[in-house]
This record gives C-alpha cells, structure tokens and sequence, in this order.
C-alpha cells in the first residue's frame, strides 16, 4: 500500500516518526481537507500553540456511548490536547438537536459522534440528516481499505468514497399526489455538484491519489445525473494530474464486489454513495473498522464511517462488545483535521498494531473480546 | 368503491397462479428472439432442448457462420431433454415498424402476448434516433412489471462468493426511472421518484407467489423508508399487506445501504428480496458481481463477465413471462463460435419453471452446471479453451 502523506503536511509530521511504522503498520489513513472555498490557501492550521481543543462529543445511542467512551480513554492516555463538551441525552427520538448542542458546535466547529438511531416511517426525519443538513456538512468521507492482518474476501482495497450529502434522492420532499400515488423529488444543483467535484479533486490531490471516479445513472436520468457528470467533467479539466473516469452506479457495484482494486477516489450524489460506501465497506471489513466524516465549509463531524443510523443490537450494547475500531479510526481522521497529526498517527499505529498482532478483536473480527479489552490493547500500543 | 378497485386489481395480479397456457397438443408454443451479435449461435444451442434429435452437422465449426436462411430451416432440430415446446422465431427488423415505434415488429409482440412465454438472446439496440430501444420496446409494450433475477454461485467455479443463493425480484416500471426530468432553473434539476399503491401490490404479490411456488422461506423488502418516509413508506405498506396472506413466508424489512453491507459480508442471509426499480437496478448488479468470474481473462471477453451466467425472467400482465440472458450481444466475437450460450440455457431454465416443467428444468440445469463443474469445456470467458459447440455437446452429453 502506498504511503499516502499529503504534500502539506509532510513537513509538520517528518522526523521522528518514520521508525515507529513497519511495513505492515504503514499510514494509510488520509488527511480529509475542509473545502477550498477561501481563495488559494487550502488549510487554516487550527490549534498552533498547544492549547487543548474543546470538541463537541454526541455518545449517541445504541453502542454509542461504549464507543465513544473507548476514544475518550484513549485521547486521555496520549495526552492529546483535547477535551470533550458532551452531551449524553441526545438520542435519535428527538425531534431536533438541542439548541446547546448546536451552539456548541458552532463555537468548536468539530464534533465527534457516536450513531443516532433513525426511526423508520415516525413522521420524523433523521437526527444524523438533520445535522448535515443545519450545518451545510456537503462532503461525507468514508475511507474503505484492508487493515493488515485481517483477512477478509477482497485484497488490495483502498477506496475514498466522497459523497454529497445534501440534496438529491435525500432531499426530503415528498408528497401524495392522489391516493396511492406518491412522489418524491431527486434534486441535483449545479452549485452542489461543483463544490462536491471540486472537494473530490482536491482531496485526491492533497492526499497523493490517482483516479477519481464519478458514479452515476446518466443513462437513464439524463438530465440530473447528467448535470453531475456535467460539473465533474468541468472540475476535473482543472486537474489535469489526476485520471478521472465515470462509471454507472449499477455496474460500479458489480465491478466492486468483483475488482474492487481498481478504484480509488470516488465522487457521487447522494443515495449511489450511500450504497457504494456500504459496499465497499462490508468488502473491506464491515462497519466496525471504518472511518469517516462529514465536512462542510465550516464544521466538520467524525463518525463510524459507514450506517450511521445502525446503532448495534441491544445485546451487543448489553455484553459491552461493540467494536470502537472504526470510531477510534475516525478520531485519528478528526485529530489529523484539527492539524495534530503526530497524535493521529500515534493512534493509528496503535489501533493497526493490535489489529495486525490480532490478539483483540471484537465478535466482528472473528474475536471474543469486549470492547474494553480492545482499548485496553490499543492503550497499551501507543507509543507515550 | 375502492375498496372494489383493489379487489379487482388483487385478481388481476394474482392471474398468473392459474396456467394460462393451453396446451394444443402436448406442445407449448413459445417465441424466440435468438437476438443479434452472438445471440443466434448461443440460442441454438438453447433450442437444442425441443424435440428431435440432433444432426451432427449443426455443431460443426462451420455452423455459426452459416447464414441465417438456413439456421430457420435447421429449427426442429433439439432434443435431448424432450421438452415439449416449439418455438416461434422472431427476428428484429430491419427498419423501424410504424405500429411499435421501434425494430421490434408487431408480429413479435402479437406473438408473445399469444403464447405467453418467451426467451430472448441479447439484443442490440442500433443506434439513431426516432425509435425506442427494443428492451424498452418490450417492457413497455408486454407490461413486464417485474423482473425475476435467480443468482446463485455455480459448483466447481471458483469465485470469491460460494453460498449465494438467492432471488432478486425488481418492480421495473416507475420508481426513480420514471423519466419524469425537468430544469427548474439554470443549473437546479429535478427528477421524479413515483411510487403507486397498484405497481407496488403487483411486485410484491409476484414477490411471494414467486417464494411460495418455488419453496422459498423468506422474502426481504427492500427500501430506504428512513429517509424516503412516504415514497418507500409506501411500498413497505404495500409489502407488508401482501406478506399477511402468506403467513408461511418469513418476511422482513431491510434498508438498502445495510443489505449492500450484508450481501457483500455474508450473501447466504438472503432469499428472495423485493424492491423498487433503482434498488434492484443496484443490488441485482451487485448479486451478479458476487457470483462472476474474477476477469481472468484479458481481452474483450471480459464484457461478458462476470454476465456470464446472469439471467432474468420478466413477468407482464396477465402471465407473460420474458426470459432473457442479461449479457450484451458482442459484435466482436459474433461468429467465431466462442460464446457462452450458459446464460440463455438458465433463462431457458426459468422459463421452463415458470411453465411448470421441474423435471425438465432440474435435468437441464443440472447438466449445464455438471458440465461447468467438470470443468473440461469452459469457453474462454470461463477460462477454458472450448467452442460454443464443444461446450454444448458436452452439455448434450450431461443430459
């Protein structure tokens, strides 16, 4: 697997660091840039001076707060200087997001979130969409790769799915026509779909990758997949470095399960990247082991990369075995975010070092561990 | 008053329970689209299940090149596996026909409406404008309303996924490929997702008389009524009433990113699954990939993998049943007696269940699938080194 260092921040995180990483515990976990939307300079560094960084925690439900609580326990024992506003009784019942959780969004700009159950067919709308929504996160994130040592059907995975998040088959509008017909509206924008290309291409461009695919239905939906494909096609004549191709959403998902190495960075609407991000975290190793994230302009919110409304059984969450890799993955994405990346990649070593000894590992990976005696391990492997 | 429309939709739907199909003699008429490309030579080898007996000649090398005059003179031909059907052939046409708007001439679909079932080899749509595509032609014409997908890993053909066994049924006529688009404003488009109660209640009666006729326990919907409340709210509500008459079939709901996950994890959790037309676009795919070949091969065989054993049967109103082999035609290799006529021999298989005749189907598809395990005569797109006629007479062989 390539080392994948973005150009800018090769500098910050070179010396030091190098002897720590086998082979098999190279970084492959990738930096996810906020927007380019303020003219030429791509990144404003965070935190400079050490000061810890206030984070909004939402535990969430479900196997949620056992998750969460896993990447508080272990920021504490690296020292990152982090500390967590949390708020345990948001749960995905509630019809809105408490004001002072929003607030205290908005004055940290980063949060960290375990899953928010969705109710099916209540007449209320997802609390996870909701948020997208209200903070305007167009960009969500999930990095699908093999992690060494767990063996799964497919090898040599490595795919960044960089879906838009805002419109589309999930814009919300419906509406009953007469009796027993119903309509619902798949809105595309131009605007939307520029800025989602435009982060696509400039993600693979800070994260040193290749391709970027768009995934789509323009065959049959001539006019608003072929308004994304449109934006695309025009983002990436800018982008001359990076290969870009398109592919139907349908044959995308055979040629996944079939040859998923030729991917690499895909851009798509809404509901294709949904399904493609499931699938090719279920080829990859299942939701336990993938990050993810959503980003906006402004805020950005870590989460379990994949079915952010599956909150786990209540037996899972009873026996305290839920898997905290994939949230411990996403709170190495979020450190990288808030431009702490040494913390970052001593988490991440951690984590794939006790993947790769594979003594801990949750029912998930084959394991018979709780979740505690998984981050107990990675707490152990971190380099202090 | 409704409450008649519905009991009267309800009887219309459920009229493929009773056989429609009368029996002149013993034998059941149906109508072949041997199609274009490698369509003509793969669909002989199909017929080759009807009656008579076999002449050598017809799997010489030579055969595939020969012209088509002489492929109709050569039909009686068949027969192995004594199944009493004659089939009605039917070209495409050489020039758009008024009536249908398209290549597919009147006289084909008057002929399927007729004998209600047929078997269709891949077809090209030629390119130009001012007609519909054929497939379109078809669905639209025939009212194939759902489209009946069996995917299952074959034995003896290594693939990454060896415990797929499973159903996937597509309601093909609304939905997210309504065609309804328009531009609001430069640069905002909308399109239409439409759900109806009466297409909704046809797929999913389909979807369990589909389980119960073929021993199947379980039928999943799927759906993403989480976010979609009201259009796949909709559809859930339509599945459900119908999973109520069928109290011996487990039924469940999954969301449709959660059964991307579970297929790809572990595809032997499913059974028969039911969804709106873009989902079953998507998943039906999916379920393909799981059980094709890997793409061993490098050159423009690879087209039709990992298709190669891909096939559907397409049920319209009033009983018609389309069966059809779901790979392109490829020009390329049209001819050179190189394709793989599996495909069309499965769907040859549904379409045999579908009129009843288990036996017929069960012998047939266990010599092509023992042929295949043997693994002796693959054709390259399998990785082995056969003719399509080799590989067929070793199918004849397994019979």
């Amino acid at each position: 697997m390539a080392q994948r260092t973005p150009s800018i921040l090769k500098h910050l995180i070179s010396g030091g660091q190098q002897h720590l990483r086998s082979s098999c515990l190279r970084r492959s976990i990738t930096y996810m840039p906020r927007p380019a939307n303020h003219g030429s300079k791509p990144v404003t560094p965070i935190t400079e001076d050490g000061t810890p960084r206030p984070v909004t925690l939402i535990p969430g439900d479900g196997i949620g707060p056992l998750v969460t609580g896993a990447v508080e326990q272990v920021m504490a024992a690296m020292r990152a200087p982090v500390t967590f506003e949390k708020f345990d009784d948001v749960n995905g019942n509630m019809s809105k997001m408490p004001e002072e959780v929003m607030d205290s969004i908005k004055k940290t700009k980063v949060c960290l979130k375990g899953g928010l159950i969705t109710p099916v067919g209540g007449g209320v709308s997802s609390l996870n969409v909701s948020l997208r929504k209200e903070l305007d996160l167009f960009v969500s994130l999930v990095n699908c790769f093999n992690l060494p040592g767990l063996p799964t059907r497919h090898d040599k995975v490595d795919i960044v799915v960089i879906r838009e998040n805002t419109e589309g088959e999930y814009s919300g509008l419906e509406h009953e026509v007469v009796p027993g017909v119903v309509e619902s509206l798949k809105v595309i924008t131009k605007f939307c779909s520029e800025r989602i290309a435009q982060y696509a291409f400039e993600y693979a461009h800070l994260n040193n990758r290749k391709t970027v695919t768009a995934v789509h239905k323009a065959n049959i939906m001539k006019l608003a997949d072929g308004l994304f494909l449109e934006s695309c096609r025009e983002i990436a004549k800018r982008y001359p470095d990076i290969k870009y191709n398109e592919i139907i959403v349908d044959n995308c998902c055979m040629q996944l399960v079939s040859r998923p190495e030729q991917f690499d960075v895909m851009v798509t609407p809404n509901l294709y990247g949904n399904l493609v991000a499931n699938t090719a975290a279920g080829i990859a190793g299942g939701t336990g082991v993938m990050p993810g994230g959503n980003v906006g302009t402004e805020y950005a919110i870590f989460e379990q990369g994949a079915s952010a409304g599956n909150v786990g059984k209540p037996k899972m969450v009873e026996k305290k075995r839920a898997n905290p890799i994939a949230l411990l993955l996403s709170s190495a994405m979020m450190l990288r975010h808030l431009q702490l990346p040494k913390y970052a990649d001593n988490l991440e070593t951690a984590v794939k070092r006790v993947i790769c000894e594979g003594k801990y590992r949750t029912k998930d990976l084959g394991g018979s561990n709780t979740t505690q005696e998984v981050v107990d391990a990675v707490i152990k492997a971190l380099d202090s | 008053m409704a409450a008649f429309q519905i009991a009267r939709r309800f009887l219309r739907s459920r009229s493929y329970c009773s056989i429609l199909f009368f029996f002149s003699s013993d034998l059941i008429r149906a109508t072949l689209f041997p199609g274009d490309g490698i369509g003509p030579e793969i669909a002989s080898s199909s017929k080759r299940y009807q009656f008579m007996s076999l002449p050598i000649g017809f799997l010489s090398e030579s055969y595939p090149s020969l012209p088509i005059g002489f492929l109709s003179e050569s039909y009686p031909i068949f027969s192995a596996a004594d199944v009493p059907i004659e089939w009605e052939e039917h070209f495409v046409g050489t020039e758009v026909d008024p009536r249908t708007q398209s290549f597919v001439t009147w006289e084909s679909l008057e002929s399927v409406r007729r004998n209600k079932v047929g078997l269709k080899g891949p077809m090209a749509t030629p390119i130009g404008k001012g007609h519909r595509s054929l497939n379109l032609t078809l669905r639209k014409e025939l009212n194939l309303f759902a489209n009946v997908r069996p995917c299952y890993s074959l034995p003896g053909y290594k693939t990454r996924y060896d415990d797929v066994n499973l159903i996937t049924i597509r309601e093909n006529t609304e939905g997210e490929y309504s065609g309804l688009e328009h531009q609001v404003v430069r640069g905002v488009v909308e399109s239409l997702k439409i759900i109806t109660r009466q297409a909704s209640l046809r797929v999913a009666e389909y979807a369990f008389y589909y389980a119960k006729a073929h021993g199947r326990e379980r039928v999943s919907a799927i759906h993403k009524a989480n976010i979609m409340q009201k259009t796949d709210g909709l559809f859930l509500k339509c599945c459900r009433e119908v999973a109520e008459k069928y109290p011996e079939i487990t039924y469940e709901e999954v969301v449709i990113d959660n059964c991307c996950m579970m297929l790809v994890k572990n595809p032997a959790l499913f059974d028969v699954l039911v969804m709106p037309n873009l989902y079953g676009d998507i998943i039906s795919d999916l379920c393909a990939g799981l059980i094709g070949g890997l793409g061993l091969t490098p050159s423009r065989l690879d087209l039709l993998i990992p298709l190669a054993f891909i096939h559907s049967l397409n049920i319209g109103e009033g009983g018609i049943a389309l069966a059809e082999a779901v790979h392109g035609s490829a020009p390329d290799i049209a001819g050179k007696n190189l394709a793989n006529p599996t495909a069309l021999l499965l769907s040859g298989v549904s379409m045999l269940r579908h009129l009843e005749l288990h036996d017929k189907a069960d012998r047939i598809q266990d010599a092509v699938l023992k042929t295949i395990a043997e693994g002796k005569y693959r054709t390259a797109d399998l990785g082995g080194s056969s003719k399509t006629s080799e590989f067929t007479k070793a199918i004849i062989g397994h019979l």
